[in-house]
């Protein structure tokens, strides 16, 4: 056969096919650079987007919550890491003894699992701040549809005797209550996140951009002595318990910065262990509270009568009777004692004293003294639930309210605002702005009344403690102190009730240079004694002589042990 | 002509290996920045859990029960307390040589 004659190859194509198959190849490849150049050039997002997924990640940065510590830095809130379990109830896959050993780990029953798991089909936690050792224990079980994620949980070494100051977070580590709640911005850090390279091991090998900052939150130092605060909520809770009363509130305060050293409330509860919580025990009692203080507010209507020039320390006030009518109602002295001097009203504690020069005043100037120390008006601390008290306008008072109000009926404050007003007796004439946080340089305080009117209030003061005076027991040895005691009936439904009172004391010391004021109140002692001078001034001298010695204040009396009045023998408030 | 081409080939591929070389000890480096932060954040962890544990441990009522009941420490009453001044101390110690 001879191929070369192959009718086949003599054959002729016409031109027009070879040309046509070269045009249709070569479109075909310009539209295959077209495309690729339009996937490299216009649209190239998607393709970059596949791309970075495969080595880049972003990150969550995670920030802590800022600590709180006291004065000397001690901790008294901390955050840390804590790992919350959750399921996908439908992926969730384990043998009985790895659901077993789950529950143990976990510890709950087995059935409460198999409970929860039942809830949601898509989304459940299990249990949620359980320690990350125990979580680490979890997690090599190797249950499929189980998982982790970080989360944090407070801390509160300090347990009840700060919790009132501190409050506490919530499960998602947000203030709920007190400094928490009230520095949440500054407390709170703001998570992060950033974009990186990583290589196929998982380490990370190179820092691509920082989407947002994380920013941990700040530490926060307050002005609580830890010691002190400690101090002042056991003697507190010895004195509720041995007089039975239903609550009580301390609080004490640096009379030369306006710091709150102490600040403490009873009931109380453990802020690390919320699980049974009253209203009773959340109640900030010193900040979110008012009571008629009674007693404790004559020194400021006899401060404002000696400011004006009515009366002077010797001035004699008609208080033989101890009676005092106004139309219908009258007011009574527990003692009476013959005419008194203005220093005597403060030193007995004369209702008819105090009404009297109170009926000698204009009302106007009276409101403007209260408003002045800051009754009536929030003392602006940034605590939640601060309550501002209650002070009529002057317009609406009646001679008997004018009356009554000089020993402090008719009108409401708070603790703090209590402790507060006293710091003009402290300074000189000056009250001063309060803080919670650590003041490095005291704020400038606000002349009230003149320095010499203040010395010869504190003269006063310094004689209710002395024998004689309605509270010879917040006397402190090796200090001379100054304070006034208070008694007053509850308003219950309108009206006093007869048997149920509220006992207080505010004071400060040392004279000589006035370093503390302390204010105590206890509702409804009910163990037989109600008598500020009885109830409240014993818890007032050990706090404050505990105080001193611990601020290392130098002593200004010589250290010779108190006499105290004979049993029956004490100076009476009048009520 | 073509020997400056080839040195300048022979130092272009140098500093392309360079260039490798370099950006493999980056990201070394890099990646061990990484694990020395995430140490310091855990020993920051650490450290807030010691000082939480301190606080606990340091609890002034723990520390006075403790000073009270197994040590029998009593705080001395104000008849057995002297307070000295450093002034007047500097006296009292010369009127005692005397």
């Amino acid at each position: 056969m001879n191929y070369a004659a192959s009718p086949v190859l003599a054959l002729r194509l016409p031109l027009w096919r070879s040309r046509l198959l070269l045009v249709t190849i070569a479109g075909g490849f310009l539209v295959l650079a077209g495309r690729a150049l339009y996937l490299q050039g216009w649209n190239n997002y998607f393709l970059q987007q596949k791309g970075e997924s495969r080595y880049s990640r972003v990150l969550e940065i995670s920030a802590n919550r800022g600590r709180i510590t006291d004065r000397h830095g001690e901790a008294l809130a901390i955050s840390t890491p804590v790992k919350s379990v959750w399921a996908i109830p439908e992926e969730v896959q384990f043998t009985s003894p790895q659901r077993a050993k789950l529950a143990a780990l976990l510890e709950m029953p087995p059935q409460e699992i198999d409970k929860r798991l039942n809830e949601s089909t898509s989304f459940v936690y299990l249990k949620r701040q359980i320690p990350p050792e125990v979580a680490e224990r979890v997690s090599e079980l190797h249950i499929s549809g189980l998982f982790q994620n970080r989360e944090y949980r407070r801390y509160y070494p300090g347990g009840e005797v700060m919790a009132h100051v501190l409050g506490f977070t919530g499960v998602d580590d947000v203030g709920q209550e007190g400094i928490e709640l009230a520095f949440q911005s500054t407390l709170a850090g703001k998570s992060g996140s950033r974009r990186v390279i990583k290589d196929r091991m998982g380490q990370i090998v190179e820092d691509m951009e920082s989407i947002r900052e994380a920013q941990n939150g700040r530490d926060l130092a307050l002005a609580l002595d830890a010691k002190l605060q400690n101090l002042a909520f056991s003697q507190l809770k010895l004195a509720v318990e041995n007089h039975r009363a239903r609550a009580g509130a301390i609080v004490v305060l640096d009379a030369k910065t306006g710091e709150v050293l102490a600040l403490a409330n009873l009931p109380t509860y453990n802020p690390n262990n919320r699980s049974r919580l009253s209203g009773a025990q959340l109640r900030n009692r010193v900040i979110t509270d008012t009571f008629e203080p009674g007693s404790t507010l004559k020194p400021f209507t006899v401060a404002l009568a000696i400011e004006q020039g009515r009366v002077t320390p010797e001035t004699m006030i008609a208080t033989a009777s101890g009676t005092l009518s106004i139309g219908k109602a009258s007011i009574h002295d527990a003692h009476t004692f013959g005419d008194m001097s203005v220093s005597q009203v403060i030193q007995r504690s004369s209702n008819v004293g105090a009404a009297r020069i109170a009926l000698s005043l204009p009302a106007e100037s009276m409101w403007g003294m209260f408003d002045k120390v800051g009754f009536g008006s929030l003392p602006r601390l940034g605590f939640p639930g601060e309550v501002s008290g209650k002070l009529r306008a002057y317009k609406t008072w009646r001679p008997i309210e004018q009356a009554t109000m000089a020993y402090g009926h008719g009108i409401s404050v708070s603790l703090l605002q209590l402790a507060r007003a006293y710091t003009i007796f402290a300074r000189d004439g000056e009250l001063m702005p309060l803080s919670l946080l650590r003041v490095d340089a005291p704020l400038a305080g606000k002349q009230v009344i003149s320095p010499d009117t203040a010395r010869k209030l504190r003269a006063m003061l310094e004689l209710a403690v002395e024998v004689g005076g309605t509270a010879p027991k917040a006397r402190v040895m090796g200090y001379r102190v100054a304070g006034k005691t208070g008694t007053a009936h509850k308003e219950e439904n309108g009206a006093y009730a007869a048997h149920k009172y509220v006992s207080s004391f505010v004071g400060l010391a040392p004279v000589s240079d006035p370093r503390l004021v302390i204010a105590v109140m206890l509702d409804e002692p009910s163990a037989g004694q109600y008598y500020g001078g009885a109830v409240a001034a014993p818890v007032f001298s050990t706090v404050m002589g505990g105080a001193l010695r611990m601020l290392g204040v130098r002593p200004d009396a010589p250290l010779k042990p108190l006499e105290l009045p004979p049993e029956g023998s004490e100076i009476k408030e009048g009520v | 002509m073509a020997r400056i081409n080839l040195i300048l080939l022979l130092v272009l591929t140098a500093c392309a290996l360079g260039l490798v070389t370099s950006q493999h000890q980056a990201r070394k480096l890099f990646s061990e920045l990484e694990r020395e932060q995430e140490r310091a954040k855990q020993l920051d962890v650490e450290w807030g859990q010691l000082q939480l544990e301190q606080s606990t441990w340091a609890m002034h009522a723990r520390v006075e029960k403790i000073a009270r009941e197994r040590l029998r420490m009593i705080v001395p009453d104000a008849k057995r307390t002297q307070v000295v001044f450093p002034g007047v101390a500097a006296a009292g110690s010369q009127g005692a040589q005397r």
